[in-house]
């Protein structure tokens, strides 16, 4: 069953087409991310399914229920961390928590339980009678996504969960995110431009450029259709080009020489590997060096994307926003 | 709709109980008015009349303060009918802070926070006229305590139904105000538009009515004007309740004060709502 469905959703404004026809459909109890360059459309989209922003063409439905025509029930079921921090400097993390749940409708008794949950999933309990004030920028988000579970979503939208944080903090927040989806089920859509982060989260990725889907599968499917991996070799006798013997083996797709090295491409490095080095040993070529090149996320992106660094434009207001959540990060 | 509003207003008064220093700072600019304004601006004294005067045309001093006290609606001493009409004026800069709060949430993000919830539209404004009401209503009670410290001389008759009247009419003149201002900003992004037309709107309306000075004494155009200006009639009402005296109390002129403060305040409250609905959304 699809939790989330989107049908050409398109968002312009003005002459710039944030979003352009997008389609796709997330799975209950799925991770989905969307992956793509800043002003890639990311946040627009989340803008749409969580009914701050409405469509300009296209439709989509969340929990069944459509966004633009029933935007009261899929706030109702959905969460939202956004990308900036947004829990109140001047209260405490309680007190923060506690105003979630009441425009939320938990009622309070429930609530102080499900904050307990909540505080302890994200590690907060201690310092829950701080003033956010004095939080870290790691805790600040944490509480954010602690916000966003206050009435258990059905959906959770993350848009840059670790936008700014630093490397541990990042392990830890992935964790807490696959921790939640196992435990209790819940759906998540989420944006991110690192390319490891969505390789080891999520269960399908979105690449989006420009407003438009140019790629969408698992993180393994996407790196198999780079055309799979490469292995690089060395013999020990230098003299003889060997590149025909080699593409004359089975499983090897193609053969480069690059110096004294052979890249050699195949699929699933792991298992052909030692055949192949069967293979060359029966024909009594010794080899003096063997490595194993898996591609990345990061190849895949940048063959989607392009390689090129572009200016990404935005409106003042949300470059102000960026600079204030990163500062607020930072503490 | 009551309960998201109530929990909204709490979050706004306790970000402001919590930041004591800003508070402070808020009373400073009205003290130091009824301070270096109202005390060095001595009306008696404009019109001491010297005694060899007086023995030619006994009883002119008499009939000088009677002048005085008529023109300014029944009191002769300057600091008092300021002060009466500075509450009016605190008010007004309260007012003004409620429309600073929204463009700071929508900066934050706090308002798109507000916006994914499951929650009317209307209860955020109402959460913010609410704790700017609150917040006016209490600056209001510390300033008029600051003002009888330094010597305002209410009438002889003057007592706490006086002071329910008074507070009465600043609410109204509060819900109104921190509305409009409310209505005002709800699309406005960036703080230097907010404070530019806070300013632009802030002194016209505190000169513009009869907070500092009796209207009638006014050009004709300004007149005009003042008598338009919802903190005229708050003024109005508030002094005639703080000059109650044994003397008289014209209830039917305040009562006209009340319904003009009642309107404005209704007809406020209800376009903020209604610019809630359709203005209070992302971008």
């Amino acid at each position: 069953m699809s939790v989330i469905e989107a049908n050409n959703l398109t968002k312009r404004f003005g002459n710039l087409v944030a979003v352009d026809h997008v389609s796709f459909s997330v799975k209950e109890g799925e991770i989905f991310g969307f992956l793509g360059p800043n002003g890639a459309g990311k946040t627009t989209t989340i803008n749409m399914l969580t009914t701050l922003l409405n469509p300009t063409e296209g439709s989509a439905k969340v929990g069944g229920f459509d966004v633009e025509k029933q935007d009261g029930k899929v706030r109702g079921i959905v969460g939202l961390v956004p990308q900036d921090i947004t829990v109140d400097d001047d209260l405490t993390g309680m007190e923060n928590m506690m105003l979630q749940a009441k425009l939320y409708h938990v009622p309070t008794e429930v609530a102080r339980e499900r904050i307990k949950e909540a505080l302890s999933l994200v590690a907060l309990t201690d310092a829950a009678n701080r003033r956010v004030e004095t939080y870290s920028g790691g805790m600040r988000k944490r509480l954010e996504l602690a916000e966003g579970l206050i009435h258990y979503p059905k959906v959770l939208f993350l848009d840059e969960p670790t936008l700014g944080l630093d490397v541990q903090t990042r392990v830890v927040m992935w964790d807490y995110i696959r921790n939640l989806r196992d435990k209790h089920k819940i759906t998540m859509f989420l944006t991110t431009h690192y390319m490891e982060e969505a390789d080891v989260l999520c269960d399908r990725i979105a690449i989006i450029d420009h407003g438009k889907i140019v790629a969408l599968d698992t993180p393994q499917n996407l790196k198999d259709s780079l055309g799979g991996d490469i292995i690089e070799l060395e013999f020990n006798r230098k003299k003889d080009d060997q590149t025909e013997t080699l593409k004359l083996l089975p499983q090897v797709k193609d053969v480069k020489k690059i110096g004294d090295t052979y890249r050699i491409k195949v699929s699933k490095g792991e298992k052909t590997l030692p055949s192949i080095m069967e293979n060359l040993l029966k024909m009594n070529l010794r080899m003096n060096k063997v490595s194993l090149v898996k591609p990345t996320l990061d190849q895949v992106y940048l063959e989607y994307t392009g390689r090129s660094l572009r200016e990404t434009q935005g409106e003042t207001g949300e470059v102000w926003r960026r600079m204030i959540t990163l500062r607020r990060i930072r503490g | 709709m009551i309960k998201e509003t109530i929990a909204l207003t709490k979050r706004e008064v306790k970000k402001w109980v919590k930041n004591p220093f800003l508070l402070f700072m808020m009373l400073i600019q009205p003290v130091i008015w009824l301070g270096l304004f109202g005390k060095a601006f001595n009306l008696s004294g404009l019109v001491s009349v010297p005694p060899e005067v007086l023995q030619q045309y006994p009883g002119l001093d008499v009939a000088l303060n009677q002048m005085i006290s008529n023109t300014f609606g029944g009191t002769t001493d300057y600091f008092t009918y300021m002060a009466a009409g500075m509450l009016s004026v605190i008010v007004l800069f309260t007012a003004m802070f409620s429309g600073m709060s929204v463009v700071w949430d929508r900066r934050f993000g706090f308002l798109n926070k507000l916006l994914v919830a499951p929650i009317p539209r209307e209860s955020i404004v109402l959460s913010k006229v609410g704790s700017s009401v609150i917040r006016g209503m209490f600056q209001v009670l510390l300033v008029f305590s600051i003002a009888f410290a330094f010597g305002l001389k209410p009438g002889n008759a003057f007592g706490i139904l006086d002071l329910f009247g008074v507070l009465a009419a600043l609410f109204l003149l509060s819900l109104g105000l921190s509305s409009m201002f409310l209505a005002i900003t709800m699309r406005i992004k960036s703080h230097e538009t907010v404070i530019a037309v806070a300013n632009l709107l802030n002194l016209p309306l505190m000169f513009a009515s009869n907070a500092l000075f009796p209207i009638k004494q006014m050009p004709e155009w300004l007149q005009t004007i003042a008598n338009f200006n919802p903190i005229s009639y708050a003024g109005n009402a508030v002094r005639a309740f703080i000059l109650h005296s044994n003397a008289g109390f014209d209830a039917a002129k305040v009562a006209l004060d009340f319904q003009f403060l009642i309107v404005f305040a209704l007809i406020f409250s209800l376009v903020g709502i209604l610019i809630a609905r359709t203005g209070l959304r992302k971008g």
